[in-house]
């Protein structure tokens, strides 16, 4: 049976494994779930948008993905290994995921390059001056290499952000996760951030998005998905997603941010 | 005999300010690198460790320091080692300074916004990197204050060392005093000298403040 039809390499596709699975997620903050039993498999090179009220677990999903979150039931895998809370796997699974924070969390007392080059400095033992070359081409990357010695406080929001997406590129990471990383941002500088993050999307890189900028989404998605109270209601591609929603929860919500 | 209280008199009390230096600082040395080891406890991970630590903390916090300085000084004996003022006195302000300083220091590290935690985790670094170059560099600025601030209270506190027998500033007050019959005139001289060695000292946590503040805002 042909799986993927509009492949021209079906064979090869199918015995590629997905590079995140999460089979029946749970999370609880005491006695409140926050994820009830979420399935999601992302494929290599796939980009996922997730939206959904606040409160909905979007945010909690993906900071479970890297294990910022402690799980209570399920399984995450990524690359096909189940993560463990072993801390050595667990820093060998962050080294493949890099995170980018709506509140960009840059090191306020280093520079924007010491920002990026302390993690391949630390962590993958490069040389000093490898790591210098790395940040600056991901800081030309992020269209900023002119602000490589100034500090997080000197740039605007928009810069900020950037920085970060640049420092998570830095460790050369097979996925990338975005937790709201426009919602702290003055609407001008929006679209600075979106347009990285359009560019990395055209490079390939795997991406899961917790945003609520639907432009993006129609733009980048592959799959859009729709969390409400810790579940996932409804995923779909970006054209049926928001031309025909299915739920009556999805409709009522994009009927709010539209 | 009384003696009269002239410039030798004056002198004695003057050079006795050196012993409550060095007291200050062996404290204040010995209660940095103890106090670190009770912050780091008292932030980890580990639930034996955090119980130690905030023991620690809770019984320093909880007794006079001269209860601390008899117990030490009486303890030495017990210990083997000989009784010795200047071993107690040293002994008992480290632990003092160790569990204040350790706990002034984990309020400055958990006031380091958890998002700086977050980021380090998420970019896969140790639990050295995270502490030396990303936690503890921004701790720092904010300790910076209120540990000039208790420096100033130690070598306040190292007065009380007199009533175990050693001769810092207050002892060599007392001593000059009791010869002299002019209590009211050497005490005033002992508090004039300590107001000398801690006011620069509050001054300085105070400037410590306002830049911090600066920092902050900017």
């Amino acid at each position: 049976m042909n799986i993927v039809p509009q492949n021209p390499e079906p064979v090869l596709q199918a015995q590629e494994l997905p590079a995140i699975e999460l089979q029946g997620l749970e999370k609880w903050y005491g006695a409140f779930q926050a994820l009830k039993g979420v399935n999601l498999s992302v494929r290599s090179g796939e980009k996922i948008v997730i939206c959904g009220p606040s409160g909905s677990g979007k945010s909690t999903l993906i900071r479970c993905i890297n294990q910022l979150e402690e799980i209570q039931g399920g399984t995450i895998r990524v690359d096909g290994k189940v993560l463990t809370t072993d801390a050595k796997s667990t820093r060998a699974v962050r080294r493949e995921i890099g995170m980018v924070f709506q509140q960009f969390n840059l090191f306020p007392h280093m520079t924007v390059l010491e920002n990026c080059v302390l993690g391949p400095i630390k962590v993958a033992g490069m040389s000093r001056a490898d790591a210098e070359d790395i940040a600056h081409k991901y800081l030309q990357r992020v269209r900023i290499p002119e602000q490589a010695n100034k500090y997080p406080a000197q740039l605007s929001g928009g810069q900020q952000q950037r920085v970060a997406i640049a420092r998570a590129l830095c460790m050369r990471p097979k996925v990338m996760l975005f937790d709201e990383p426009t919602s702290a941002l003055d609407p001008e500088m929006v679209n600075e951030v979106l347009d990285t993050m359009i560019d990395l999307a055209s490079d390939g890189m795997t991406m899961i998005c917790v945003t609520h900028e639907m432009g993006f989404a129609r733009k980048v998605a592959d799959r859009v998905i729709f969390m409400d109270r810790g579940q996932i209601v409804e995923e779909n591609d970006p054209e049926q997603f928001f031309d025909a929603p299915q739920h009556e929860r999805t409709r009522s919500f994009l009927g709010q941010i539209a | 005999m009384i003696r009269e209280f002239g410039t030798g008199e004056v002198f004695y009390i003057v050079l006795a300010i050196r012993w409550t230096i060095a007291l200050s600082l062996i404290a204040f040395v010995g209660g940095a690198i103890g106090g670190l080891a009770v912050t780091l406890a008292r932030v980890s991970n580990s639930k034996p460790a955090r119980i130690a630590a905030t023991g620690f903390i809770r019984l320093f916090q909880g007794t006079p320091l001269l209860m601390q300085l008899f117990i030490v000084y009486f303890g030495l004996n017990i210990v083997g080692l000989p009784t010795n003022a200047w071993l107690a006195a040293a002994v008992a302000l480290t632990l003092h300074a160790s569990a204040f300083l350790g706990e002034i220091w984990r309020g400055c590290i958990q006031a380091v916004p958890r998002g700086q935690t977050e980021a380090a985790d998420a970019l896969a670094y140790s639990y050295v990197t995270r502490m030396k170059d990303i936690v503890l560099p921004q701790a720092a600025r904010i300790a910076a204050a209120p540990t000039t601030g208790f420096l100033v209270q130690l070598i306040k506190s190292t007065s009380l060392a007199s009533i175990i027998g050693f001769t810092e500033l207050t002892r060599a007050g007392q001593i000059i005093s009791n010869a002299t019959f002019k209590p009211f005139l050497v005490i005033s001289l002992v508090a004039v000298l300590y107001f000398i060695l801690c006011w620069p000292l509050s001054l300085a946590a105070k400037r410590l403040e306002t830049r911090f503040d600066k920092a902050l805002t900017r």
